[in-house]
């Protein structure tokens, strides 16, 4: 898990000063926001132009799946004081989530668990920031990066998550409605067409599941 | 960094911190609809989706480019049958990016 992040730190790191981010303000991010879809999703949002409120709303709505994390959580912290749920709440994220939801999910009835979320938390932060640097000095290090291709990466990514996803009927139509009114309305100021599309892939892969 | 990078950054944490904290905050006096908690499985499908495809298809940002060509749809087309196939996001991305860089070296 901390490997498998790796890759995506450097990435990040990598094209955050192609795509106008300054090494600072990367840097920041991954401290700060900590959140690996976001953050590329703010990447690409900055590199074509977009305004502030536009990548404040997509991170929202990409982030809303977080909710769902601590709403599952929330019975084992419960009994927690609030010093302990608001760094659990900061380092929540897709991995911590899978890891520890696994670990509360074991028989033994252990008082300490929240000692493991947050060793886990510790460890995926620690590992992010360290490799997004890492991605930084290489970006640096590489100042043509932009004409060497690297721009795709973030492409791939976004296409390597989605695919594997698309294998039931809701969902390939989803991707498919978001796709055509992505396109239809990419002139769109302030990427409107962004917001519409994903409403839209939303509303068709709710609308399809509820008529199977 | 810019200002505009500060504001920004502090309202992407604000957002993601609010989304994590919100349930640890309010304990269980709130709960997702059903509703919503199957609209949230299309999310991330409906808005990486919508931002890939018109990289893919639109590689100036205003232009069609619906031919062999274009090295961005040769690249994300190697990715999505790998990633189909295999199953492994970060084999797909190298053959996706392998893909890209030799058709951009070979066709320019």
């Amino acid at each position: 898990m901390l490997l498998g992040a790796a890759p995506f730190a450097i990435i990040f790191g990598t094209l955050a000063g192609p795509s106008g981010l300054s090494p600072g303000g990367a840097m920041a991010m991954s401290l700060c926001v900590f959140a690996g879809a976001s953050q590329f999703i703010a990447l690409t949002l900055l590199a074509s132009g977009a305004g502030l409120a536009v990548i404040l709303l997509t991170t929202l709505v990409v982030n809303l799946r977080h909710a769902l994390y601590s709403a599952t959580l929330l019975p084992h912290v419960a009994g927690l004081r609030q010093r302990w749920r608001i760094p659990l709440a900061f380092w929540l994220t897709d991995e911590t989530f899978a890891v520890v939801h696994h670990h509360y999910l074991e028989p033994d009835s252990s008082p300490f668990k929240h000692w493991y979320y947050l060793g886990s938390c510790l460890a995926m932060y620690i590992n992010w920031n360290l490799w997004t640097l890492s991605g930084i000095l290489l970006g640096r290090s590489l100042p043509r990066l932009e004409h060497m291709g690297l721009e795709f990466a973030m492409a791939a990514t976004f296409t390597g998550i989605v695919v594997p996803l698309l294998r039931s009927r809701p969902m390939l139509a989803a991707a498919l409605g978001a796709a055509a009114v992505a396109l239809a309305a990419h002139a769109l100021p302030y990427k409107l067409g962004l917001m519409l599309a994903a409403l839209a892939g939303v509303v068709i892969g709710v609308v399809l599941e509820e008529l199977a | 960094m810019t200002g505009r990078e500060l504001i920004l950054i502090a309202g992407m944490t604000a957002v993601t911190f609010l989304v994590r904290y919100a349930f640890f905050a309010l304990g269980e006096r709130v709960a997702f609809p059903p509703v919503v908690q199957r609209a949230l499985r299309y999310v991330p499908v409906a808005v990486l989706t919508a931002i890939v495809v018109p990289m893919v298809l639109l590689p100036d940002g205003s232009h069609w480019q619906l031919d062999w060509r274009n090295a961005w749809l040769a690249g994300a087309l190697a990715t999505g049958v790998i990633a189909w196939r295999f199953n492994h996001l970060l084999g797909s991305i190298g053959g996706g990016m392998v893909v890209f860089f030799l058709h951009r070296i070979i066709i320019g």
